[in-house]
Order: C-alpha cells, then structure tokens, then sequence
C-alpha cells in the first residue's frame, strides 16, 4: 500500500469530471424545461388527447303502462362485466370465485379469456342483476370491471308478449309496441366528457355536455287485468282442447281501443334463450285466416243494405243443399224454408249463398271492403296482415256464393273484431288503437244504423235458446255474436279433420261497450264446432270483462234469477273471477 | 487531529456518514412518495419497497464496519465468485421480459449482474492499487480484461443497461488513476471502430431500441410508445406539475413501467420543472458528497473505489434521466433509490456503505 500520505493524483480530471457532471445535469435539466415549458402546450394537448373522451350517456327508455298506469315494460339500471383478458390472467388464483359468481366453470373462464387475450375489451356476462355485480364489484379483481347499463323488465311476462314485443340488448325495439313507438320510447343519450384510462375505464367525469333526454312513457289502451283474465282462458282452452295455437282481441267499441290481445302460444320476454322466432309472432294481427260463418253476419248487412231483404224475408234453403257452378253448398241440416233471421241463428250457407247470389257483387264488396276486409287497419303494429278480398270484378258464381259464408277471403283476428265493432257502434267504423286514447277518433259511416241495429238483434238470437252459439252467453247481459267453424285450407282444398273454431260477439247488445273475437286453431279434442270450442271462451273472458270494466247488466229480470244460481256454479265463479 | 475528534460522535462511531445518509433518506422517502403514487396507491407495493430500503439500510450500515484494507482483501474473490454466478446464470438462469438474468437460489431470485457493478470498480482498484501510479499500459489492458469479461457475459443475457454500468464502473477508475490521455484515446478509437460490429451482434430488440430513440415518431404505436408516453407525461407536468397522485398519464395507465424504469416521468409530471430542479439538487448533494469523501480518501484503493462508485452513481442518474427524457436509448436502467426494485437498491447501498467506510476508516491510518 503506497501513496497513503498523498492527497490527490490528478485534481485536472476530477475538475474535468466535475465540469462534465454540472454540463450533463444542465443538459437534462434544459431537456425538462423544453419539454415542460415550451413544448409546453403541445403536449399537454397530446396527454388530453390521450385520456379525454366524450362518452354517451345511455337514456333511459320509457315506460309502457296499461290504461290504468300499471307497468308492463319498464327499464332497470343492470351491470355488464367486462374484462381485459390480460389483465386477468396475471392474477390466476382469483378467477375460481368469479367463475362461481358467473356460473361457469373456472376452465371455461380461463379458456374463453385466452382465446381472446388480444384483445382489451371482452364481456363476461351482460345484464347481471345489482346483487350480482355488487359481489362481483367486492372480489375487487384486477382487470374485471363493470359497465352500467338498462335492461328492460316485462312484469307481465308472456301475458303481455305478444303485444309489447321486446327489446334487444342494445335496448332497441325488435318486435310489437316496443318497435312500433321505438323512437318514442327511445329519448335522447346525452353526453358527458370524461378521463378515461388506457383501459377504458372512466376515472372521473369532467363535465356533462348534454344532459340525456329519457324517453316518454307510454300509456296502452289494453287493461291488464282484462289482459290477464284473456290469457287465463285462453291458455286453457289451448290446453284443455289440445289445440295448436289460439288468439283473442278484445275492442272498446265506442273508442276503437284495444282492450286485450292475447295469443297461444305465448312466451317469456324476460328470457328469450333458445325460442323459436314463430313464438313471436303477434297472431292476432299477423296471421291471416278465412273467417267462415263469421263473415255471414255482413252479407245479411249488405242484403238488408239493398233494399231486398227485411229480417223476415223467407228464404227456401230446402233440400239443405244447392249446385252452384260444378259445386254444391251444403247446410249440416236441412232447415227449410226460413226467414233471414234464421239464417244467422242456424248459420245456413245454403241460405246466406242464395242471399248473396240475388245481390250485386259489387253491393256484397262494398260492405266487406268498408268493414275493413282486404284493408290495413292502420294500426301500425309491426308486421300486421292486410288479409285478401279479391275485387268483385273477377268474382266467378262460386266465389261469389263461398264469400257469403266466409271462404274466399281472409283477415286477421284484429279485423273481425273490428268489423264486429262496426256493427256494435251502430255502422260507425272508428280506427283501431294500441294506446289510451283521452280523445277518440271520431268515426266514419259504413253501414246505416239501423240495418246494424237489426243484424245485432239477430245476432243476440245466436246466443239464445236453439241458437248455435248458446254457451256464449253471460248472465245478467244481452250478448249478440256468430260462431264459426272453418274448414282449414291446406294444399289441394279444404282438410276435412283440420278446423279452427271461432266465435266473434259484443255485450252488452243494448248498447254494446265490447267487441271481441276468440279464435282456437285446429282443437285436437272431439270438439271442434265454434259454438263448443270458442263460445265458451268468449263467455268466460266477455263475462269478466264486463265486470272489471264495471259496465252495467242490461238483463236485469234474468239476472236476478240467475245470481243465485251463479253462487252455486263452480264453473261460472271461476270465468267470473 | 481534528478527525479525531469528528469520529468520536456517534456518527462517527458506527461509521456513518450523515451527510450522506441524509441525503440517501431524503431520496428513499421522496422515492415511496412517489411510487406510492405510481403504484395506483397501492400500499402494499410501497410496504414491499419500505422493507427493501430498510434491508438495504442494514447492509449499508453493515458494510460500513469494515475497513477498506479489508474490503479490498475481498475484492478478487467477490469478483470470481460474480464471474461463477454470470456463467451460472447463462447454463441454469430464469428467464424474465426475454433475457437470462435471474438466479433463483430458493429464498429469493438474484441478478449476479449487481454483484459486477461492485465487484469490477473493487477488483480494478484493488489491481491498480497495487502499483505506482499512473499505471503502466500493460496493466491498463489486464484492466480492461477484467472489465471486458463480466461485461461480455452481461451483454450476453442480455442486459444492455447493466453492461453499461459496469463499463462505466471500471473505465473511471482508470480514467482517475491517471490513465495515459493517449491510451484513452486509442481506446476510443477502438471502441468507435467496433461500434458496427456490437451493432451486428446486437439483438434485434435491442436494435430496435435504437432506432427507437433516432426517430420515435416511427413507430409510435409500438417501439416508440414508451418515449413518446413519457415526453408526454414530463410536458404535461409544467413548471409547478400537476401535484401529488394527479398525474392523469402516469395513473391512467398510458405510461409503461411508469414504478420502475420510467418513475422519473411520473415525478416530471407531479412537481413539474420546480421538482426535477429539486430531485436533482438532491442527486447533485450526494455526488458533491461523494467527491469530497473520494477526494480525501487515504489511501489508493479507498480513493479508487470511492470516485469509481460515485462516478457510476452519477451515470445511472445520467442514463435513466436521459433515457426517460428522449435523450438516451431505452436501455433498463432504474432511477436510483427512486425506482421499484430490490436488487440495484441493496447493490446502491452496499456501495454508500462502503464509502462510508471510506471515509470513516481513516483516522485509524493517520495514527
């Protein structure tokens, strides 16, 4: 060890070290102050650019209520989880109790998040309900994050499916009221800025640009309580008669509100996984159907309509059936000779064909055209059936004579009703609404009011004693409707063992309040004939409405009779609810 | 003796250098400061980093016991044994972010490289020491192999950074042991003319490192991101900086390695020019320091080692500063005391203590 007594080898290289130190350091720190000062601006700019983001704030979307307010679709605040698949995975050991929380096995977990490790946005699950996401919030995992977002609730379920339709994730109406009032219901998204992470994730929210405007609520003219009552019955009788399908439409008939519409087979909105596209379908204004002796009440109307016909003008119907161009017309009876009365009552196709042959085509297509056959309904309802009524100008005999008892032509369950509505509002045709109307529109003249007037009575005589439709009958109210019970169409002609059975009526006949239509497609059963099938139905439904909708009897002495008879009739107490 | 006198306090006695512990305290806590900040708050990150400082502290405080006629006894065999672990690491080492530089001996993973930072500057002071001064050209290039050996096998695994260091470590020695202007400048030379063949044995990363940092509007989405991320955090700080865990570029996530390699940008953005003015005061408080125990080191191998290890301390400042800046090529090199990380921190300390001890040791001589 030399040199220890020497106290410095080369003072010029530490003074040149030295002078390097302060000159590197100045370097540096001139470097920080052009980046910091004067290059100031335009990176400042750039880090704003980089975090800074106009997000959109979602609307809510606006409720759907009945006519008395209940909510039949509502938007709720949900959570999606999310995740940036790298993130995660560096944290294996927390996966196995978010896997459990979303109900999925730790290895698909896994597996789906390394499928996609590229990228920095994934879904885990949407929609989750707040508990959920709150104990998914809790694990606090790195790399799982929740996005808020609405998710649109139906409380009525399949009651009300068919004619609310739904609404995709997006919270965009795909089918019935929810596409139809979409853009009403929809609003306005608003608008905020906010800092954003490289991830995505908003760490504060800087200001709101533009407020997001929430949808409009919609009121519904149905009355989910009526709506309720027709699903029952109608579901039942689906069942109880093993049928393929059924739909029912009930109209206020002095407004043109739609108080119930219901079909079968129905499903759930609220969970739509593995459902076939054909459940969501709104029947009774999609599907098309030839109305048989339903349509007869409005070739009377066009008869009476003429001139040539009084109620009690005879027809000979004898021998129960007539040739009419190659092809013969054939009553279930032979009825002999009747007035026009009874041809409704007995629902004679001999007798409606030979009224409708002595009239113009062109009087006969009239009417059927100004009920609304052939016609949209101007609903507006996504998807609806216009139906066909071919001009009378290529009308052969047959088709001619078929049409007066309902085949060659076709409408939608909606469009019978209507036509029913006609003739309860005394000829008036008022158009149809799927909202609450404070103002109804006011209605246009089809038929006289007193050739309407007189077809109700006859149709009142359907329901009474030796009539076709008697089970259709209410205590304590006048009904007045036509059955029908309709050969199916299939390819080559009529199925002679496939039927749909109809019934379509109004009460009170007084002063009818309430058109409806009950339509079962193809009963399964030994009962098929609209009287055994549909009648009963429409008893049912028409018998509760009535009550719920607090419209007064208008058979008083026959009532008082049967009250008491009403408190000993299960069968009676649970169509009345 | 005035020494004398200074060595009975206590500081004295435990052969502690307050100034410089001073100085080394005051960076450690602006260090968890900060990192707490660009953690994400994450206590638990700042807990691990406060043990470290602590153990580190130990070894220090440790190292600063022993004399440096003992320090250099161990030089040579501190130096074989880092050559044994380096060829170590190359055979069985783990490989981490792409290169072979981790040893894991059960209770923790070590990166021999650190012992190099240490050992080179000590086996070269202690060889130098040796003999007069300046040294004679044949004992500059046994020198220079010493040094070229651990570097080759550091640049080999591959850690540009750490090769660096330890290039830096052992060149200032021989730079102020007196090495002849003229064999400085052939050496030069020489290393300008292999400069295209380390391009061509450079790996393509490393390369792109390069090439980064001549142009990083290039690629700005890829190689360049870091820097062009980092410029951005530093601009955006301004004179007075955003304040204390409001840096949007750093927390947001846009910033890579924003707890180690690049904290400096997180600082930048922070407390602005105003806290890099200060953090650099601070740095310059400990060189300064450094320059004076070095300058009045006794004996040849304290006075050697003692401006080698502050000399390297200034170059880790100088790159990382540099590198985070846009000035330097992105080469993995921490911010001293300041950035996450246990290995370069108890290495840091281990070098302090010795200077320390340095300092502290003298009087012993002088009776």
């Amino acid at each position: 060890m030399n040199g220890s007594t020497q106290k410095s080898y080369y003072p010029v290289r530490w003074w040149l070290l030295l002078t390097l130190f302060t000159l590197a350091m100045s370097v540096l720190l001139w470097r920080a102050a052009d980046l910091q000062l004067l290059n100031n601006d335009f990176l400042r700019n750039h880090g704003d650019a980089r975090s800074v983001r106009v997000v959109t704030i979602p609307a809510h979307r606006g409720v759907i209520t009945d006519r008395n307010g209940e909510p039949l679709a509502m938007s709720t605040p949900v959570h999606s989880v999310w995740a940036t698949p790298r993130k995660v995975l560096e944290y294996p050991g927390q996966l196995a109790s978010l896997a459990e929380l979303l109900g999925i096995s730790e290895k698909e977990l896994v597996q789906s998040l390394k499928d996609r490790i590229g990228r920095d946005f994934v879904y885990l699950k949407r929609h989750i309900d707040p508990d959920l996401a709150n104990q998914v919030n809790a694990l606090n995992l790195s790399g799982v994050y929740l996005q808020r977002e609405y998710r649109r609730y139906y409380p009525a379920g399949e009651v009300t499916a068919h004619i609310i339709g739904f609404t995709n994730v997006d919270d965009n109406g795909q089918e019935g009221l929810e596409l139809a009032y979409d853009a009403w219901l929809q609003g306005v998204p608003g608008a905020k800025r906010v800092l954003k992470d490289r991830l995505g994730r908003v760490v504060e929210n800087i200001e709101s640009i533009r407020a997001p405007e929430p949808g409009k609520a919609l009121s519904l003219s149905i009355d989910q309580r009526v709506q309720y009552l027709a699903y029952r019955e109608l579901k039942a009788a689906v069942q109880y008669h093993q049928a393929r399908g059924g739909s029912l439409v009930m109209l206020d008939t002095k407004t043109g509100e739609v108080m119930a519409m219901v079909g079968q087979p129905s499903y759930n909105p609220n969970n739509r996984n593995n459902l076939k596209g054909e459940y969501y379908r709104n029947r009774t204004v999609t599907d098309v159907f030839e109305p048989g002796s339903t349509l007869k009440p409005f070739t009377i109307a066009a008869a009476l309509e003429s001139g040539q016909y009084l109620p009690s003008t005879t027809i000979d119907t004898r021998p129960g059936y007539f040739r009419v161009g190659g092809h013969t017309i054939r009553d279930i009876h032979d009825y002999g000779v009747i007035d026009v009365t009874t041809v409704i009552k007995k629902s004679s196709n001999v007798g409606a064909s030979k009224i409708a042959l002595s009239l113009e085509p062109k009087a006969l297509w009239e009417i059927l055209s100004k009920v609304g056959f052939g016609q949209p309904s101007g609903s507006a309802f996504p998807g609806e059936s216009s139906g066909s009524l071919t001009s009378y100008n290529n009308w052969s005999e047959v088709e001619h004579a078929t049409i007066a008892f309902g085949y060659g032509l076709s409408m939608t369950p909606l469009q019978l009703a209507q036509a029913y509505a006609v003739l309860a509002a005394g000829g008036i045709m008022i158009p149809v609404s799927f909202t609450r109307l404070s103002d109804p529109a006011a209605g246009v003249r089809v038929i006289s009011a007193s050739v309407a007037r007189q077809v109700c009575e006859m149709l009142e005589t359907v329901v009474q004693d030796h009539g076709t439709g008697g089970r259709a009958a209410v205590r304590g109210y006048r009904v007045a409707g036509k059955t029908g019970t309709v050969h199916k169409s299939s390819a080559g002609g009529y199925s002679e063992d496939r039927y749909l059975s109809l019934f379509a009526g109004m009460a009170p006949a007084s002063d009818p309040r309430i058109a409806m239509v009950v339509v079962i497609d193809e009963p399964g059963g030994s009962e098929h004939f609209g009287g055994q099938v549909a009648a009963p139905v429409f008893s049912r439904v028409m018998a509760g409405a009535l009550r719920l909708l607090n419209i007064a009897p208008d058979d008083i002495p026959a009532f008082s009779s049967q009250v008491m008879a009403s408190t000993v009739s299960p069968d009676h107490t649970e169509g009345l609810q | 003796m005035k020494m004398s006198l200074d060595d009975q306090s206590i500081t004295g006695r435990l052969h502690i250098d307050l100034p410089l512990l001073t100085g080394l305290f005051v960076l450690c806590g602006i260090g968890l400061m900060v990192l707490y900040s660009a953690s994400g708050q994450d206590n638990e990150v700042v807990i691990r980093q406060a043990s470290r400082m602590v153990m580190a502290l130990l070894f220090m405080f440790v190292v600063a016991q022993f004399s440096p006629d003992q320090i250099a006894r161990w030089s040579l065999w501190l130096y074989l044994f880092g050559l044994l672990l380096l060829v170590a690491v190359l055979v069985v080492g783990e490989i981490g972010k792409g290169a072979q530089r981790w040893l894991d001996i059960g209770i923790f993973r070590f990166q021999p490289s650190e012992i190099m930072k240490l050992a080179v500057p000590m086996v070269i002071a202690w060889y130098l020491s040796d003999k007069s001064l300046p040294p004679a050209t044949g004992r500059v290039m046994v020198a220079c192999g010493l040094i070229i050996i651990p570097v080759l096998l550091i640049a080999k695994q591959p850690d540009l950074g750490t090769s660096l260091l330890v290039t830096a470590a052992g060149f200032s020695i021989l730079f102020i042991a007196g090495m002849r202007w003229r064999l400085l400048l052939t050496l030069a030379l020489m290393a300008a003319i292999s400069a295209p063949i380390i391009w061509y044995s450079m790996h393509d990363y490393q390369k792109q490192r390069v090439i980064t940092f001549l142009d990083p509007g290039q690629d700005p989405l890829g190689a360049g991101y870091h820097i062009i991320q980092s410029k951005i955090a530093i601009g955006s700080g301004g004179i007075y900086g955003k304040g204390w865990l409001n840096g949007t570029q750093s927390h947001l996530e846009f910033l890579p390695e924003r707890s180690t390699d690049f904290i400096f940008a997180v600082f930048c953005e922070e407390y602005g020019l105003m806290g890099v003015i200060l953090l650099m005061c601070i740095y310059m408080f400990i060189i300064i320091r450094g320059v004076y125990i070095t300058v009045n080191a006794q004996q040849t191998y304290g006075r050697l080692l003692a401006g080698a290890l502050i000399l390297t301390f200034f170059v880790y400042i100088l790159v990382n500063m540099g590198m985070v800046t846009g000035q330097l090529p992105v080469v993995g090199v921490p911010l001293p005391l300041v950035s996450l990380g246990g290995t370069s921190m108890v290495t840091l300390m281990v070098a302090f203590g010795i200077l320390m001890a340095i300092h502290t040791h003298r009087r012993f001589l002088s009776f």
